[in-house]
């Protein structure tokens, strides 16, 4: 655990019907992946699932700091990025159970939730690919002569991949505003940061490419806005890229075949006392917000969850020939 | 008609289409200020500036990268892999970002990338002569373009930045210097639509970029000995013009695709699964199809000449096919 950036304190001028507001999205993506989980366990979807339980400070904060007119990519891992766009809850449930009004018809899946309606424009599954594009977003916006930036979260495991190098030094030579986050949650895939990477501090790693860097408390949902929105400044000023590492922690394993028995023990219980969900729960009982305004909110959101899941699950499947569709424009 | 070489074509191509469109951007590495690795974007930096003409890393992910975001955004970036071997580098982006992008996303984002590659043998050894084209046709998503011409690589040069879709564009590197007569303002060639390059009646002989120039010496040679080839060049491979091909088979009754690349798992392979099926009913003679050797391509002048297909190994086959 990084105790410098646990101690990071959270100052923000968010008024609280935004913070509660941010709990509720929170809320919803813990209890979205609850519910991944279970339709996996019941057979309802296919292929693997990788689930983002614990990290929802990082995307909520960081995707809620952007404007409009600004632009998302994340990983595999990205159900909580895409929901934190604003994507609707029933239709990425759809989606990852394959059906004909699923947010990208059925194509795509869990690893490939985009809704392009909210500027959440693609989830990759080849680690670190989508690093580039994100550079080519933000380069058309310049190009257009909108300020607008490009967000783009990625895993620790990124890091050591080939486009990651090729996009940060892109970024940082053309000055292009991107916003890069990594997902520090301590594992690539099985494998523990340390034996993959010689650095500790992953931001050291801006370094390389004279890119402003810093590491931030990513289960603050707060402080990863703070940092956000820093970050996007910077990028519509015309100076150029940022590199935050957020330190968060995955509860669950890689994906859902991994029980993540390769945790030391006591790492886990740890995390969990620093859960994003139950700080800013604890920050809001500071400001005259009552428990049960808080336990409303929490059954409000595990309510429109379920509901969502309903209307999904009875969604058709998508026509046969649909699959022709798409290949070109 | 003034004349325009295979080189000074990708310029014009380039430029006239930066003009008609400002979403039109140039990038890749040295294709700014240096004009090139072979000098064929030379006068677009000073004519377009470097906000539109951009010198890049030696990073071809972040290139290939770059222009899938941007297109996504509505621009139609224009990328350069200078030696199309180094597409393997960046293989990632074509094949699993760029190709499927649109597909997984369910139509919502449309990639109008136009990526230009240079292609083929000419000397260079074996990591930068591969006819590379092949590596990409079992990937749908992609558009795959082999001009062999000035007026052809214009028009598909133009066709592909218009087109709504990725599109490889493979300029052959042995082709830079001919020349051909060209108007002032040339218009855009259709992607999918094969060329008769010659009308013959005896044999259908299908060949591309070097091929396709020795293959019309080999007709016009074997028209000497009273065969009449009809040659015809694809220009492009996918989509694959194959009711063009197949008219042609109907009518010789004979079938031989002459490709600069080894054949196992290459277009030619494909033309004829796609063709022989078809056509078999017609057919007088077993087809045949003309590759280069299963190596990789050699450095020195006559290992590099033996491997790939030469006009007497043309003109054999086709004698071949004929008198069987």
């Amino acid at each position: 655990m990084h105790s410098e950036a646990a101690a990071a304190t959270t100052t923000t001028d968010l008024p609280v019907a935004d913070q509660l507001d941010y709990l509720r999205s929170m809320l919803e993506i813990r209890f979205f992946e609850e519910a991944c989980q279970s339709l996996f366990t019941s057979g309802l979807v296919r292929g693997s699932t990788h689930l983002c339980q614990g990290q929802e400070g990082v995307v909520v904060g960081a995707c809620r700091a952007l404007g409009p007119d600004d632009k998302m990519l994340c990983t595999y891992r990205g159900h909580g990025a895409v929901l934190a766009m604003g994507a609707p809850l029933d239709r990425a449930f759809g989606e990852i159970m394959g059906k004909a009004d699923g947010l990208c018809g059925g194509k795509g899946g869990s690893m490939h939730l985009t809704d392009a309606s909210v500027g959440a424009l693609g989830s990759f599954a080849i680690v670190g690919a989508h690093l580039p594009i994100a550079n080519g977003i933000a380069f058309a916006t310049r190009y257009r002569g909108s300020d607008a930036v490009c967000l783009v979260f990625f895993g620790d495991g990124a890091i050591n991949i080939g486009a990651f190098h090729e996009a940060l030094n892109l970024a940082a030579i053309w000055k292009l505003p991107v916003v890069f986050v990594c997902e520090n949650n301590l594992y690539g895939e099985y494998s523990p940061l340390a034996a993959t990477t010689p650095v500790e501090r992953l931001a050291d790693r801006g370094a390389s490419y004279a890119m402003a860097s810093e590491a931030v408390d990513g289960n603050d949902v707060l402080v990863m806005r703070d940092a956000v929105l820093q970050a996007a400044a910077r990028g519509r000023a015309g100076d150029g890229p940022t590199l935050i590492e957020a330190l968060t922690y995955r509860h669950k394993g890689h994906s859902r075949t991994d029980p993540a028995t390769y945790r030391p023990a006591g790492e886990l219980e740890a995390w969990l006392e620093r859960d994003p969900i139950i700080r800013l729960q604890s920050a809001l009982l500071t400001t005259g917000i009552g428990q049960p305004q808080l336990d409303e909110l929490r059954a409000q959101a595990q309510q429109s969850v379920a509901d969502a899941l309903e209307r999904a699950k009875g969604w058709p499947d998508p026509d046969l020939a649909s699959r022709f569709d798409h290949v070109y424009a | 008609m003034s004349e325009i070489t295979y080189r000074g074509a990708i310029a014009a191509a380039i430029g006239d289409a930066m003009e008609a469109d400002e979403d039109v951007f140039l990038l890749g590495e040295d294709v700014g200020k240096a004009g090139g690795a072979f000098k064929a974007t030379e006068g677009l930096y000073d004519r377009f500036g470097r906000e539109r003409v951009l010198d890049t890393p030696i990073s071809e992910q972040a290139i290939v990268g770059t222009a899938i975001g941007a297109a996504v955004m509505g621009l139609r970036p224009v990328a350069e892999i200078m030696f199309a071997d180094f597409a393997a580098v960046c293989f990632d982006q074509i094949v699993n970002e760029l190709a499927k992008y649109r597909y997984m996303t369910g139509g919502q984002v449309n990639v109008p990338v136009t990526i230009r590659l240079g292609n083929g043998a000419g000397g260079f050894a074996a990591q930068h002569s591969q006819p590379a084209e092949n590596w990409f046709l079992n990937v749908p998503g992609l558009k795959v373009v082999v001009p062999g011409t000035p007026a052809d690589l214009y028009g598909l040069l133009r066709a592909a930045i218009e087109d709504p879709d990725p599109v490889l564009v493979f300029e052959h590197k042995a082709l830079f210097n001919i020349k051909e007569s060209f108007p002032q303002n040339g218009s855009t060639t259709a992607i999918g639509q094969a060329k008769i390059v010659r009308e013959g009646t005896d044999v259908t002989v299908i060949a591309t970029q070097l091929m396709r120039h020795r293959a019309l010496e080999v007709a016009d040679e074997l028209a000497g000995e009273g065969i009449e080839v009809e040659l015809i060049d694809p220009r492009s491979l996918v989509p694959l013009d194959s009711e063009t091909l197949c008219g042609s088979v109907e009518k010789t009754h004979r079938l031989i695709v002459a490709q600069e690349s080894s054949s196992f798992g290459s277009w030619g392979s494909s033309v004829l699964a796609q063709l022989v099926p078809q056509t078999f009913e017609s057919l007088d003679a077993p087809p045949l199809l003309i590759g280069s050797d299963e190596t990789p391509v050699p450095y020195a002048g006559a290992l590099e000449s033996a491997w790939m297909p030469s006009a007497e190994r043309i003109a054999a086959a086709v004698r071949e096919t004929v008198s069987y």
